[in-house]
């Protein structure tokens, strides 16, 4: 770990450009001993009044410093964002959940082995340098969003479930606040997959939004290697409404499949006013998959998704 | 006085069962266990001295020749005291039982993540962080592949009896496959740590490992010193599993840097270097050939492995090892190939041999009920031998008959080899599944010392170490059973070479080899007591604290006038080789299989063992329950993935090297055999602390196969292999 300043922001303002930011630590500390990150200055947020979950207009105001494990056991949460709850308790451990926070969780970096490994050329990690992953153990990769330069899913499932409840994040900057969708918050890698968001250096996260409950019934689905604690293969966000036999609406999330967390809009207009069989669920899926490439290491996440996707929509839709 | 035996005959005495105190074979609870829980049972890191300085490892980031390395800037760093390197700094680590320094090639790149230089400073972090800015200049060299492509075959580890090419044409049924095992790491829960003080000529090393006494002959061979002047310090060790068999670079690392400081120097290793440059179980090919008659019996058997490792190691995975015994069958081959790559070096890691040889032969067994049609546990039941079929020598004990008949039992198996696929309950797939366990059976050479006090105290001494197994507890255990004192009066002193020199925790040697020197001392206090009241230890019964014989009752503090004190010393003998030692057991688990995603997990696990007289039924279980969770994390999950083309270990942390969790191991039930093997050591004891895992991924498989109809013949049978099977 490269020697570095610490200071603790006293307030929100004091965060802002003030260095690298640091809340629960779970991600940063690890890379910055394994020397992929290597900030000069790390300011601590963690003092800082954003650790509240408010109503907002119908739905939820939360704090950027709301812990993973509060978040999860949230009353409102539980019974509104059902979704949300249940991504958040897929992922990680107690210990980390304890530990991670909103903010940081949205900004935690990918898994890809050769970003972890600074003997490794990366793109993300140093732009220009390769992508060793390519040709190399691709298990955790991505099969839709990729590009020639980058080919790293993001590893979060909040944000998978956030995004299929149609999130914004709150962001606080030296030009004041903004709210951005999480649709346009995180962007594909292209050729700089070190740019991960539209986040600026500098600006820091305050809450994430969430509007008010979609009608339905919400879950979330995640396939990994073992039964707890591990990144997903595949996860599947839904929130899918049912009326006289037809899907109203349905919402849905990819995650462990993409740079991002994975939504196509399309899918869900696919549903829409479809009666919940199997070949309803094998259009969508097919409009899903268009365009979906493995790695070698990580082809079997095509048939996977497929089949989680319609085993989610079946248990959404049955009886409903 | 020294109590000498050498198993050169069996002893049928059977002395334990002649005790009174009635503590052994009972379940007490390991004597620090509120040490370790408290955190008051320091490890090899903790206990740092003033002014300690801490080292860190700079790592080969490619394969090829070291032709300089450039400190400047890491020396230049605040608080760098030395950067250490050259050809004493240990690249690979030692073999278990190596007794001499590790192999060193040269001074050149053969791996990557080969430790080539320590960065010493005044904190952790400042090491760490100058390690990263130590420049190598790395050239091109001609090195072995990184992948297993050509493999020797040495001679005298290829075997043939009979004709098993005729025996397969002849067959009923035959089986004919190839699998594969991937690469493992021990993964102990505490990293490879030392701590080095010099005190002029004398070296004190606190490090954590599993036997000092070859240990100590490593390190000073490293070094290049008399081993009288090292002194090493294990006494409590978080977990081995094989890592810490042979020594690691922290050690000598750790003792170059303390020289040239002359300050205390503590070195650990980062999880990464962990997996990077400690031992790893090799990856493995295995051609399993199976010829039978129509009722399953064997004819022939074929056992084909292909292993791998760095130049010179001698080390090759005994893969076959227990197959020659195992089942019957007069057509025999066994083959075993070694390929030389540029991968991390291969050594023990749980039960070298059995864990990956017996699991893949389970595998095969089961393809072979399959094609007859006869039900596992009776198929294995028709194929055990009368005696070892290989070297035609009657064995010690066998239990693999009752084993499979109690862990059927236990278990519930349905004995009517139910169709696969048959069962499902909502989007999971129901099988169940079985294997054998076994494991060859060793004696080590061990010392102990055993001094009992008039006030009924005694003090048990040894450089035995307790990886975590419950060393601490059987030791305590049998000193007060064979003195009649209570276990609270007892006290066990581990993991100090200035104590008589142990067997080491290995090979599941452990509770035999250094329980039967404890329990020779013990017979020595005994005899001095039988002395001292003119009868003999035969016709003395000591319990309670009171000495017992004839008609007379005396306490201790009456018969003694001071402290009485014996060594005992166990050597193996005649009986390794006249009989054929083993353990035995069966595993048997219920699996579900989940239809849409390919992902499985276990239900519910048993196993039944037999490894001689179990000394503590509490700890010998808990044994079983690890190895039987390593078996879990065998079959389902865990892999240590080389890159293809540069051959470095890809998954390198505890988040992607998939042990099992919590969720994924269910509630596992083990019963333990009654058994007495006069051919061990005098105590009857076996080995146990590997067993557990011998076979226990095959029960796993095996019920993925009749949960689903699909063969995972590739290990782990991870959700996209089942995956590809399931429509
Ligand atoms: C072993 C392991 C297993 C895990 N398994 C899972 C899993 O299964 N699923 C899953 O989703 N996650 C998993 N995680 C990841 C975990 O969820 C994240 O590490 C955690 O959410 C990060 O939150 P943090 O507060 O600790 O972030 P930090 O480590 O403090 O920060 C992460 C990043 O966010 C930035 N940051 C933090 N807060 C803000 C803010 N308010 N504004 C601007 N920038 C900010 C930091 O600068 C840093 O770049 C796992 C982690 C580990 C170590
Ligand atoms: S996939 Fe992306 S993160 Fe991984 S090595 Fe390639 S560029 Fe780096």
């Amino acid at each position: 770990m490269k020697p570095f300043d610490y200071a603790r922001a006293q307030d929100v303002s004091g965060a802002l450009d003030a260095g690298k930011i640091i809340a629960g630590g779970t991600n940063l500390l690890d890379l910055m001993k394994l020397g992929v990150e290597t900030p000069e200055r790390v300011v601590d947020i963690t003092r800082l009044d954003l650790k509240r979950i408010e109503d907002h207009e119908g739905g939820l105001r939360i704090g950027a410093l709301v812990s993973n494990s509060d978040l999860a056991v949230d009353d409102r949460v539980r019974r509104n964002y059902e979704v949300l709850s249940r991504a958040l308790l897929s992922g990680a451990s107690g210990q980390l959940r304890n530990m991670a926070t909103t903010g940081g969780n949205l900004l935690q970096r990918t898994r890809c082995y050769y970003f972890q490994d600074v003997a490794s050329p990366c793109n993300k990690r140093e732009p220009g340098s390769g992508c060793r992953a390519k040709g190399g153990a691709t298990r955790l990769h991505a099969i839709l969003g990729a590009s020639e330069h980058c080919i790293a899913t993001h590893p979060s499932d909040m944000a998978v479930a956030m995004q299929a409840l149609d999130a914004s994040v709150e962001i606080e900057g030296a030009e004041g606040t903004r709210t951005v969708p999480l649709a346009e918050f995180y962007v594909l890698p292209g050729d700089r997959p070190d740019i991960e968001t539209v986040l600026k250096p500098g600006e820091l996260i305050t809450a994430v939004i969430l509007p008010a409950p979609l009608p339905g019934r919400q879950t979330y689905r995640k396939v990994r290697d073992r039964a707890s604690y591990a990144f997903a293969l595949v996860s599947v966000a839904g929130i899918v409404s049912v009326k006289d036999g037809v899907i109203e609406q349905a919402a849905l999330a990819f995650g462990g499949v993409a740079p991002r967390p994975w939504r196509n809009l399309e899918v869900e207009t696919a549903l829409a006013g479809r009666e919940p069989t199997r070949e309803t669920f094998d259009a969508a899926a097919d409009i899903l998959l268009a365009g979906a490439e493995g790695q070698g290491g990580n082809d079997f996440k095509i048939p996977l998704l497929r089949r989680t996707f319609r085993a989610v929509l079946g248990e959404l839709t049955q009886g409903a | 006085m020294t109590i000498h035996q050498k198993m050169d005959a069996p002893d049928r005495r059977n002395r334990l069962d002649d005790m009174a105190q009635g503590v052994l074979s009972t379940p007490l609870d390991r004597p620090e266990g509120p040490l370790k829980v408290s955190g008051r049972a320091p490890y090899a890191h903790e206990v740092q001295p003033e002014g300690m300085l801490h080292g860190f490892f700079v790592r080969a980031p490619r394969i090829g020749r070291l032709v300089s390395i450039d400190d400047s800037i890491a020396r230049g760093t605040a608080g760098v005291e030395t950067v250490i390197s050259g050809p004493k700094l240990i690249r690979n680590p030692a073999q278990g039982t190596a007794n001499s320094a590790p192999v060193q090639p040269d001074a050149d790149i053969y791996y990557i993540g080969q430790p080539v230089a320590l960065v010493v400073a005044d904190t952790f972090e400042t090491a760490r962080a100058a390690a990263m800015n130590v420049r190598l200049d790395i050239a091109e060299a001609d090195r072995q592949p990184v992948n297993p492509t050509d493999y020797d075959s040495p001679e005298d580890q290829q075997s043939t009896q009979g004709d098993l090419d005729g025996a397969m044409a002849e067959a009923a049924f035959t089986v004919d496959r190839t699998y594969t095992t991937p690469a493992h790491n021990s993964a102990a829960m505490e990293p490879h740590a030392a701590i080095a003080q010099w005190d002029g000529d004398k070296l004190t090393v606190r490090s954590s490992l599993q036997m000092l006494k070859y240990n100590r002959n490593e390190i000073a061979d490293s070094l290049g010193i008399d081993p009288a002047n090292v002194r090493l310090l294990s006494p409590y060790v978080g977990g081995g599993f094989g890592s810490k068999l042979g020594i690691a670079p922290d050690a000598v690392g750790a003792a170059l840097a303390a020289k040239e400081t002359g300050r205390p120097v503590g070195v650990v290793l980062s999880r990464q270097q962990v997996f990077e440059a400690t031992m790893r179980r090799s990856e493995t090919k295995q051609r399993i050939r199976l010829a039978a008659d129509a009722d399953g019996v064997l004819s022939g058997i074929g056992h084909d492995a292909w292993v791998s490792n760095l130049p010179d190691e001698a080390f090759s995975e005994p893969v076959t090892q227990a197959t020659p015994f195992t089942y019957g069958g007069v057509h025999r081959q066994i083959g075993h190939h070694i390929a030389r790559v540029s991968r991390t070096c291969a050594g023990s890691v749980r039960a070298p041999g059995e864990a990956v040889g017996i699991t893949i032969f389970e595998i095969a067994m089961d393809e072979l009920a399959r094609a007859t049609g006869v039900d596992p546990v009776e198929l294995r039941r028709r194929n055990i031998p009368e005696q070892d079929p290989t070297s035609d020598i009657p064995f010690s004990s066998h239990k693999l008959a009752e084993a499979l008949d109690d862990g059927a039992r236990t278990f519930g198996w349905d004995d009517t080899l139910p169709e696969p696929g048959g069962r499902r309950e909502g989007e999971w797939l129901i099988g169940q599944g079985m294997a054998s366990a076994v494991r060859v059976n060793a004696l080590m050479e061990s010392k102990a010392r055993v001094t009992l006090q008039p006030d009924g105290t005694a003090l048990v001494e040894t450089d035995m170490t307790d990886i975590g197994t419950g060393t601490y507890a059987i030791l305590t255990q049998l000193a007060a059973e064979m003195l009649g004192i209570d276990a609270a009066n007892v006290k066990t002193m581990l993991g100090d070479t200035d104590l008589p020199p142990a067997s080491g925790s290995g090979g599941s040697w452990g509770a035999a080899s250094s329980g039967a020197s404890v329990f020779l001392a013990c017979q020595g206090v005994r005899q001095k007591i039988a002395a001292a009241l003119e009868t003999t230890e035969e016709d003395l019964t000591l319990k309670d604290g009171r000495a017992i014989a004839g008609n007379r009752s005396i306490p201790l503090s009456e018969v003694l006038d001071g402290p009485v004190e014996s060594e005992g010393h166990i050597e193996p003998g005649d009986t390794g080789d006249a009989v054929r030692q083993a353990t035995w057991g069966a595993y048997f688990c219920e699996v579900a299989v989940n239809a849409v995603t390919g992902e499985t997990r276990v239900r519910r696990m048993h196993g039944t063992f037999a490894a001689g007289r179990i000394m503590n039924p509490k700890t010998a279980r808990s044994q079983c329950l690890g190895g039987m969770t390593f078996g879990i994390g065998m079959a389902l999950t865990e892999e240590l993935m080389h890159d293809s083309r540069d051959g470095h270990i890809v998954n390198r942390d505890l988040a992607e090297y998939h042990l099992p969790v919590n969720l994924d191991v269910p509630q596992i039930t083990v019963n333990l055999l009654e058994e007495r093997d006069p051919w061990a050591n005098p105590m009857q004891v076996k080995g146990i602390g590997e067993l557990g895992i011998c076979g226990a991924a095959a029960a796993v498989v095996n019920g993925i196969f009749q949960a689903t109809g699909v063969r995972v013949r590739d290990l782990p049978a991870t959700l996209d292999k089942v995956l590809a099977g399931l429509d």
